[in-house]
């Protein structure tokens, strides 16, 4: 019998050497002789790990990692096909506690199948929601979604089920569904990984989505960033149609859903989504006023559904094992699971799937393993860039949107960024202000000419200049950010630099003449 | 080597109208074109001459206007030809948390660029962006589109090696 390798090609997984290993590997088998088959997975997601190899036996996979090519001689003289010993040599993925403490709804697949392969989608679950979807007709499969308690895992948190509703209801000739697959945050991933590692959980998420709302057009906005997860869509959405998964009969139901792929073009503020929205229909994404909201006028004037990656993958999990069984995860009014994403200083990073409620130090030190570079943690930010920078006194707070709000944070997309004490929380304030320079869309003037004041300012006390002024200045400057901007992002750049300042007010004292390191 | 000649030894054709009319062509049908024909002009020549933007306004029946504001709001654009190899590296926050600021400094020193230059020998353009999605092993890079994780000056001269051979 043939031997089964399984190595991912997400991209941190390349980015770390997995294709040098693959080829590695073949060359090695061929030479051998051995008769070998080597399956291109997603990441499980234990990326301190990767690149992870994986062979099929009779006690289920066997792990090794993180493999380089020059180790792959020596595995293989070890009985690697056999599972054999090695100072590589993980076990069972499934029983390493990193994983074992997961519960995984969405990600039940990524890192386990062929990605490209309808067949092998099936064979481990894929399209039993879409059936229960089709069997249950619009108005139960948004019951079911509602029934879920599933919030926007994009950000903001808004309850799907009501979306979507508002959306059947809509009257119109033409409704599209699209996906936010911008993923700008930084420290996020997770929508990455699931497009990269299992496309097809997403894809029919959308479908479902659009049998319930009544979509014939759906578009996936996937940022340039990610050329992988681009190119690991294409492949899936032409799979998916010649499989009749997608195309002008879905599974011969009498639904037409035509799916497209688009690229982004390196723009924070297309991830906000009706900026989105601009871009998808080839403008500058310039952030449209609300309402009108996009569920009633969104694309081309039309009802559409804007979803991130993670909120419709979650809906075939919740459609074969009803809303009821995904509600039972979770805490207060954080329900079913959150993909959490654990980054920057950490010594074992990667993706973990489990229900809210586990609080930051849980997931920092009990997953992470603290930080990498073995220096006492410091600073944590959660939720991306305009997210609240956290000191060590907050990290028993746990993950659920009311819980981190009321510590003036941000739960966002799940992403957690680890600093030790190296970091200058001062230099992470200007950062910011940095960001929504570039960043902003230019629209409103808070948030336009702001972020370039705020930038000023922050270098003026950096360099010692009047710094109590001056901070007096950037406190002011980010109320009338917060509060006369048009979208979160002039609103929300506020958020990691007062935290910055209320949390780590020793940064920004007693500063001598430091000039600001990369000038542009 | 002359900045001219940088668009044919990289692998991009020179701009030619008639060819950018044809790629414009083959998209205009689509739904909201404009970003789809500016990546695929700029996948064929390694950048979008302005020429471009009446050739588009016409085929998409916009204004000249609407086009150039598109072609200048995304950061993806690149109006003039860039080096042979294309380095972009990740500024943001998780990639900061494990020293890339510091990291940034020395490969612009060391390549002798400034962000968005091109190196004196036409080899090696350099451009920041805001997170990779690879924010787990940072310092992160992609070096002409393949991503490069636990980036430091070896592993960049590493992945550019292996990029030109
Ligand atoms: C500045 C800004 C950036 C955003 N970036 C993203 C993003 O990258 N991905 C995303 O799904 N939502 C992003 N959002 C949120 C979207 O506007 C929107 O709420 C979301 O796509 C709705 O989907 P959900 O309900 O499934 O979360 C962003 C919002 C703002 C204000
Ligand atoms: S807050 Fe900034 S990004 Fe948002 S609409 Fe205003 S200018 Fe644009
Ligand atoms: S922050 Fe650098 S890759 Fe995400």
């Amino acid at each position: 019998m043939s031997i089964r390798f399984y190595l991912p090609k997400d991209a941190a997984s390349l980015a770390l050497g997995a294709d040098r290993v693959a080829r590695a590997l073949t060359r090695a088998a061929a030479a051998r002789g051995l008769d070998a088959t080597l399956v291109r997975t997603g990441s499980r997601g234990m990326l301190w790990l990767e690149p992870m190899l994986e062979v099929e036996t009779p006690e289920g996979r066997i792990a090794y990692g993180p493999v380089r090519p020059g180790d792959i001689e020596s595995l293989l003289d070890a009985g690697l096909a056999e599972g054999g010993a090695h100072r590589l040599r993980i076990g069972r993925p499934e029983d390493q506690s990193y994983f074992a403490r997961q519960q995984r709804l969405t990600f039940g697949r990524c890192g386990v199948i062929d990605p490209a392969s309808v067949e092998d989608y099936r064979a481990h679950g894929g399209y039993r929601g879409l059936e229960a979807a089709l069997a249950a007709g619009p108005a139960g499969t948004v019951e079911a979604v509602k029934a879920s308690g599933l919030r926007g895992r994009g950000g903001a948190g808004f309850p799907t089920g009501i979306k979507w509703n508002t959306v059947m209801l809509a009257q119109a000739e033409q409704k599209y569904v699209v996906c936010n697959a911008d993923e700008g945050d930084s420290g996020t991933f997770a929508d990455r990984m699931l497009m990269e590692g299992d496309p097809l959980t997403l894809i029919e998420g959308m479908t479902i989505a659009a049998v319930a709302v009544g979509a014939t057009r759906g578009y996936i906005y996937c940022r340039s960033e990610y050329p992988h997860a681009f190119a690991a869509l294409e492949i899936a959405i032409a799979a998916a149609e010649r499989a009749g998964y997608l195309g002008a009969n879905v599974m011969g139901s009498g639904h037409a859903f035509h799916l497209e792929v688009r690229l982004g073009a390196g723009a924070y503020i297309c991830g906000e989504e009706t900026s989105l929205l601009e871009s998808l229909e080839g403008k500058r994404g310039l952030v449209r006023a609300k309402p009108p909201i996009p569920a009633l006028k969104g694309l081309f004037g039309q009802p559409t559904l804007v979803n991130n990656v993670l909120s419709f993958a979650a809906v075939p999990w919740i459609m074969e094992h009803g809303g009821p069984a995904y509600a039972a995860y979770g805490m207060g009014r954080s329900l079913g699971t959150l993909p959490i994403q654990l980054a920057g200083n950490v010594k074992r990073g990667g993706l973990i799937e489990t229900a809210f409620g586990l609080t930051l130090r849980e997931v920092i030190e009990d997953f992470g393993g603290g930080t990498a570079s073995g220096r006492p943690l410091r600073a944590v930010q959660v939720g991306g860039p305009l997210g609240a920078y956290f000191p060590e006194s907050l990290l028993d707070t746990p993950l659920d949107y009311e819980a981190f709000a009321a510590k003036k944070g941000l739960l966002g997309h799940g992403g957690i960024v680890v600093f030790d004490d190296t970091v200058d929380l001062a230099r992470q304030a200007r950062f910011a202000f940095e960001f929504c320079v570039a960043e902003s869309c230019g629209k409103c003037t808070p948030c336009r000419i702001g972020a370039v004041r705020g930038l000023e300012t922050i270098d003026k006390v950096l360099a010692g200049e009047s710094p109590r002024e001056n901070l007096a200045l950037v406190t002011d400057l980010c109320e009338v950010m917060t509060d006369g901007s048009l979208c979160a992002m002039g609103g929300l750049t506020p958020v990691p630099v007062m935290s910055a300042l209320t949390h780590f007010p020793e940064d920004f004292s007693g500063r001598g003449a430091k000039l600001p390191l990369a000038a542009e | 080597m002359s900045g001219r000649d940088l668009g044919r030894v990289s692998g991009y054709e020179s701009w030619d109208a008639e060819r950018a009319a044809g790629i414009i062509a083959g998209h205009a049908h689509r739904e909201g074109a404009t970003l789809p024909i500016l990546h695929a002009l700029q996948e064929t020549f390694g950048y979008v001459d302005t020429a471009a933007v009446p050739l588009i306004a016409e085929a998409l029946n916009l204004s000249r206007a609407e086009v150039h504001g598109c072609l200048t709001f995304y950061h993806d654009f690149r109006k003039e030809p860039a080096g042979r190899h294309t380095v972009k590296l990740c500024r943001a926050e998780a990639c900061q948390a494990v020293g890339a600021d510091a990291l940034h400094e020395d490969v612009l020193r060391r390549y002798d660029v400034a962000w968005h230059g091109t190196t004196r020998d036409g080899q090696v353009t350099v451009e920041p962006v805001f997170c990779l999605g690879l924010c787990a092993c940072g310092p992160a890079a992609l070096v002409d589109g393949e991503p490069v994780g636990r980036l430091d000056l070896d592993t960049l001269a590493d992945a550019l090696t292996e990029r030109a051979a």
